[in-house]
């Protein structure tokens, strides 16, 4: 009996151990052009040098789940390390037609519709596999759209930590009480993954999100 | 509430009929069989007002399925999506009740879920106390 208590005891020891230093997979969900990638690519750069994926006015530039690991986080001392899972936007339509518009020819706008409704079934199919979630708004859009909500719900169900990014806060027409107020039960953080704008802000709500995995 | 955007016509909308379906008739059925009826009604052109509303897992499920028939069902381009719930601004005890009542029942009665083919509606504009449908002309 006390040889057990003792074999536990080390193993909870070693297993917290274990715990602390490995990979919190870290995803950014959010529907198409609010600035997932753009933020993914900061904070990749910022830490590691590199950059998560391209980023483009034209939406539905990511269209595959991106990567980057052991992306090692510093802010006042303490140190996380991450797997950055960037994922495409989800949408509930996608036009083909609407890419035309950014002078695409039809074939190229086609195939990227093509890919981005593929992209979308990825993104959900990860959901399950996420440790915490940053859902990336942009702040100048309307927040009540379902996407958003049906997004959060899911997280919610799986009982996986969600934090709010208002993005684009550099924009005149940002309101971030609109976000707020959609999502009362969710902290919000307001960010320009452009400019870096309140990236402190962030890192200190990602650093306190991870406590609660 | 659904409203015509105002001062502008439906111009030369055509074929298409609004379906209202009660959540008794989806109450007894698995989440695939009701994405495939829900699908059903979409494609066939209708907008559908669904008393109740879907799981968050369905909803994900459904934008799943449809993103899988995007470029397989000749010009559907997907659809558009709104709940609309009427305990936004309920107090936790009226939150409480109202989430045993439904667990009871088998739905949220106080919602309404609106979904139309993205050929049809352009937008659904949503806020906290109304649904806005914007038709594509």
């Amino acid at each position: 009996m006390p040889i057990k208590i003792f074999k536990n005891f080390f193993k909870r020891i070693f297993s917290n151990l274990f715990s602390s230093k490995r990979e919190i997979k870290l995803g950014f969900y959010g529907p198409p052009n609010a600035g997932k990638t753009s933020l993914a690519n900061r904070i990749c750069k910022d830490f590691t040098g590199e950059e998560i994926g391209t980023v483009s006015k034209i939406p539905h530039e990511t269209r595959s789940v991106q990567f980057k690991e052991k992306v090692e986080i510093s802010y006042k001392g303490k140190k996380m390390v991450f797997k950055m899972i960037d994922t495409p936007g989800i949408a509930t339509k996608i036009d083909y037609e609407d890419f035309l518009k950014f002078k695409m020819s039809k074939k190229d706008a086609k195939e990227r519709a093509k890919e981005a409704t593929q992209g979308v079934i990825e993104s959900i199919k990860w959901l399950d596999d996420m440790d915490i979630v940053v859902v990336v708004l942009d702040v100048t859009e309307n927040p009540y759209n379902q996407v958003n909500i049906t997004i959060i719900g899911n997280l919610v169900a799986r009982k996986i930590p969600v934090l709010i990014v208002a993005n684009k806060i550099d924009l005149k027409k940002a309101d971030i009480k609109k976000i707020e107020a959609a999502f009362p039960e969710y902290e919000v953080v307001g960010i320009s993954a452009k400019f870096g704008d309140n990236l402190e802000e962030f890192y200190e709500s990602i650093f306190k999100l991870s406590k609660k995995i | 509430m659904i409203e015509k955007k105002r001062g502008k016509s439906l111009g030369k909308i055509k074929g298409f009929s609004i379906q209202f379906l009660p959540y008794s008739e989806i109450r007894d059925s698995n989440s695939d069989e009701r994405i495939k009826k829900i699908l059903e009604i979409v494609l066939n052109n209708n907008i559908l007002i669904l008393q109740g509303r879907l799981s968050s897992n369905e909803e994900a499920r459904l934008i799943g399925d449809t993103m899988a028939m995007i470029g397989h069902i000749k010009n559907f381009r997907g659809i558009e999506l709104a709940v609309i719930s009427g305990n936004n601004q309920e107090s936790i005890f009226g939150k409480m009740t109202r989430g045993i009542a439904n667990a009871l029942a088998g739905g949220d009665f106080s919602a309404i879920t609106i979904i139309g083919p993205a050929t049809i509606v352009k937008e659904m504009k949503r806020n906290p106390k109304k649904i806005e449908l914007l038709l594509n002309q």
